[in-house]
């Protein structure tokens, strides 16, 4: 079970309110991913969550229960931190059986958990190694190894992979996704990269400065995004956004158009420009495209080799049904 | 980063260091105020009253403050110049590359470990003494007649005992900081066509002028105390009575506790505008 | 990219750098030697340098004479003893400032260094007073606790310094692996501070084994240490620069020893992290 409630839960670092009043409830083994710019206090709430930091005002319910003054120690829950946090001193075996040492876990138990741990995350040959002498793929692992054998009511994890280079990041996504699907326990997710977030999630809450600006699943946010804000923030490249004349024929203050949703034709399109830098990557080619008279740059997405050059004019059509219309307070117009 | 729980525990683990050191520092200081406002002579009658400012007046006014004061500023300065000069040429012989490097850093480095009252009485015997001193040899054989160090020449024989003892820390801290120089500014510099001299005095000596300040200061308020070097050598005989020896002298000497103490305020003033500019920079420090 | 030097350059380095090293190191290495002379020949016109009937006699009349042993076990129970107190009650201290820092930790930690920065003669007679009043006078307990007090601002200083380059989120990741405050300390961060504490403690061994202010004031015969020891070779009673020397060899070898292994600490805990 790892039912997360939070109640109207407000932080201040002295007289800097992080997070307003603030309610999210996280249901039995979901993956939730928490993403945002950085300072948007995503990581801040999972810390809250976890009880390394005090909530200034509000509930946090785990399960049901009141977890608001049980210290971290005591709310059965693991974390995963950004540097791994793994202890220097001890060998690999040490760092994954600390948790049961300190809850008094009898020694042959320890030793199934550890190894168990150990084959499901290809950790077997290095368990008398020192953190030191691991890569830092393996050391993500040793971290996760430390999390699982606590069999905790949720796993938060606090920008895992960011310490890890982009191969590795890649391999490492696939194994956390993999690891919830095989355990089915609540996963707390934090990051700033929206790739991490549509990838891994069941759900994603979208936060900025500390507010809640959308949660729904990966596809609710790229389909019908809420605001103006998690338009631009969720799908990659970003979403075009465009005001004035154009925006006003669509009766909105702030129109948006996904690169994927724009088509290049010959000629005869509704908007024109001339390309700047042209990305071709053999499966899509990406053109940045100025003078359109609409904003500034506008990015396209073309599937498959497109043979257009820098300075040549192309011609766009965007899809009518594909166009997400915002008000001047940035709202979705519905 | 913290939580309440944890706070508390904190103020709490910090509580037998702060109530210690604060008992440390305010009882004794109280008590050194007080005295130094009363007539106070355990020996010849104990507490004979308050004065008011009398033992301040007859401290500062008294024949033996001001040499006392000369004293302190010779060893003091002397022994500054003397471990900054030498210490950053060696400082930079020792960032040479040579053989055995480990070595002569240990033989530099050995003097601070030697306690005050050893290096104070070798000096005086073995190298000082007018007859058997290693000095009298060696002005014997130039046909010189030795000096009779610690009489004649009390003071320079001070400032050469206690430099001995402080060059080992003023080099080691002026060869970390060169050590810390990114040697990439030199080769800039190089190729911008400095010549080693401005090379020393425009990027060597700049960065160097925070170690030097630090070095400066933590050896002014050791130095303003020293005491077991003049204890064992001259007992503050031949004008070598520095403040702190004068004040001792006044305590436990002459027992006159009243004097004593307005001379220990004075000091604990004098060594507070020094500290105050040390804390300056290591407060800095703390920041960064 | 280091240059390479030439050979040549790298010579003339060689020597000047050991001729200042020898010169520096010189009034050590001759008491030592003067200590294995018989004391005819450590007066001996023209003196002499390596040549001569080493002997172990000085060291023998020394503890003999002098109860060498005494003060020596004196100096280590003075040193040892205010060290390890002082290390029980910085690490907390420490771990508090390092790890739960608070508006006030600056202040606080600049305080505690400017006891360090008074001058003990001002404070000389009230601590004698209060040492006659509870019976501390040239006791062993009273001496510990005083060393232990005018260093105690360095301990702290400069376990602070090594505590602060720990990762607090290790801490953290202990408190959430089940660790109580207690265990978090002991299991974890005492482990990970060991090469920290350990220069911490060779520095405050070596300051309190040559403090020489309290040691000389505080204390008469009883808990006097080996800088009381040698002060009472000021007043020379005849021939007796062997002697001397070999008194001396005994006070400083421990500690040289000691510090040679501990250099590297050094200038971090004298100037309080303020030169790295």
């Amino acid at each position: 079970m790892g039912q997360i409630t939070l109640q109207q839960v407000t932080k201040k670092f002295g007289d800097v309110q992080v997070i307003p009043p603030l309610d999210l409830t996280i249901e039995d083994g979901e993956f939730t991913v928490f993403v945002g710019p950085s300072g948007c206090g995503k990581s801040t709430l999972l810390r809250l969550i976890a009880g390394l930091e005090d909530i200034t005002s509000g509930t946090i319910l785990i399960d049901g229960a009141d977890a608001t003054a049980i210290s971290p120690a005591k709310r059965g829950l693991a974390m995963v931190f950004q540097s791994y946090a793994l202890y220097p001193h001890m060998s690999v075996r040490k760092n994954i059986a600390f948790p049961m040492r300190m809850a008094g876990i009898d020694k042959a138990e320890q030793d199934r958990r550890i190894e168990q741990a150990a084959t499901a995350l290809n950790l077997t040959d290095y368990l008398d190694r020192r953190p030191g002498q691991l890569s830092g793929g393996q050391r993500q692992r040793v971290a996760i190894g430390r999390a699982i054998v606590r069999e905790p009511a949720a796993f938060l994890f606090d920008e895992p992979l960011s310490n890890l280079d982009a191969a590795l990041r890649v391999g490492m996504r696939l194994e956390i996704s993999e690891l919830h699907k095989r355990l089915e326990t609540t996963m707390i997710y934090v990051t700033h990269d929206q790739v991490e977030a549509m990838t891994m999630a069941d759900k994603i809450v979208v936060l900025r400065a500390g507010h809640i600006e959308q949660v729904g699943s990966p596809l609710d946010l790229y389909r019908t995004p809420r605001n103006v804000f998690v338009a631009g923030f969720i799908g990659s490249p970003k979403m075009n956004l465009i005001e004035g004349p154009e925006a006003a024929k669509h009766d909105a203050h702030t129109i948006g158009i996904r690169p994927e949703h724009i088509d290049v034709v010959e000629s005869g399109g509704l908007w024109e420009g001339r390309v700047g830098v042209a990305e071709h990557l053999g499966s899509d080619t990406f053109f940045h495209v100025h003078d359109t008279g609409l904003a500034e740059m506008m990015t396209v997405r073309v599937a498959g080799e497109v043979n257009l050059r820098h300075g040549d004019r192309i011609h766009l059509n965007p899809r009518a049904d594909q166009i997400h219309r915002f008000d001047d307070k940035g709202l979705r117009i519905q | 980063m913290a939580t309440k729980a944890s706070r508390s525990a904190a103020r709490l683990m910090m509580a037998p260091a702060v109530i210690l050191l604060l008992g440390w520092m305010l009882v004794p200081l109280c008590m050194t105020l007080y005295f130094s406002f009363k007539k106070y002579l355990p020996l010849r009658g104990g507490d004979l009253g308050w004065v008011g400012f009398e033992n301040y007046v007859r401290f500062f006014s008294s024949s033996a403050f001001w040499p006392s004061v000369q004293a302190t500023l010779v060893i003091v300065g002397g022994v500054l110049v003397i471990t900054i000069v030498f210490g950053i040429l060696l400082a930079i012989l020792l960032d040479q590359p040579m053989w055995g490097q480990g070595i002569v850093r240990i033989l530099v480095i050995a003097p601070f470990f030697v306690m005050p009252t050893v290096s104070a009485l070798v000096w005086k015997n073995m190298f000082m003494d007018p007859v058997n001193g290693l000095f009298a040899h060696l002005w014997k054989f130039f046909d010189a007649t030795p000096i009779e160090w610690l009489s004649q020449a009390s003071m320079t024989s001070l400032v050469i005992i206690v430099s001995w003892q402080w060059l080992p820390f003023a080099t080691l801290i002026l060869l970390t900081a060169i050590q810390s120089l990114d040697s990439e500014q030199l080769e800039a510099a190089e190729m911008d066509g400095a010549p080693p001299l401005s090379r020393f005095g425009y990027i060597t000596l700049p960065h160097l002028s925070r170690a030097i300040t630090v070095v400066v200061l933590i050896q002014t308020i050791f130095l303003l105390s020293i005491f077991a070097e003049i204890f064992v050598t001259t007992q503050g005989s031949f004008g070598t009575k520095t403040l702190t020896y004068l004040i001792y002298q006044r305590v436990l000497e002459s027992q006159n506790v009243g004097l004593g103490s307005a001379g220990g305020i004075f000091a604990v003033i004098l060594a507070n505008i020094i500290a105050i500019f040390l804390m300056r920079i290591v407060g800095k420090n703390l920041d960064a | 990219m280091a240059r390479t030097v030439t050979n040549q350059r790298k010579f003339i380095n060689t020597v000047a750098a050991w001729a200042v090293g020898l010169l520096i190191f010189f009034p050590i290495l001759w008491t030592i030697l003067t200590s294995f002379k018989t004391e005819a020949t450590a007066i001996a016109d023209p003196p002499v340098f390596l040549f001569f009937d080493w002997t172990l006699e000085n060291y023998r009349v020394v503890q003999e004479r002098s109860d060498y042993m005494r003060f020596l076990w004196n100096s280590v129970i003075i040193a040892g003893g205010s060290t390890f107190l002082g290390i029980l009650i910085a690490v907390p201290a420490a771990w508090s400032m390092a790890f739960v820092p608070s508006a006030r930790t600056k202040d606080i930690l600049l305080w505690m260094l400017s006891t360090k920065m008074l001058p003990a003669v001002g404070v000389l007679y009230p601590i004698y007073l209060i040492f006659i009043k509870m019976g501390l006078l040239d006791s062993r307990v009273g001496l510990t606790v005083v060393l232990m007090l005018i260093n105690l601002p360095i301990i702290i200083w400069m376990l602070y310094t090594y505590f602060r380059e720990i990762p607090g989120e290790i801490l953290e990741a202990a408190r959430m692996d089940g660790a109580t405050l207690r265990e978090e300390i002991i299991y974890v961060l005492t482990p990970m501070a060991i090469p920290g504490i350990a220069s911490t403690v060779l520095l405050n061994i070596i300051l309190a084994w040559n403090e020489a202010f309290w040691t000389l004031n505080l204390t008469a015969a009883k808990a006097a240490p080996l800088t009381a020891f040698i002060a009472s070779y000021s007043s020379p009673e005849g021939l007796f620069y062997a002697k001397l020397s070999a008194a001396s060899t005994m006070a400083i070898a421990p500690i040289l020893i000691l510090g040679w292994f501990s250099q590297k600490q050094l200038v971090r805990g004298l100037t309080f992290g303020a030169v790295k």
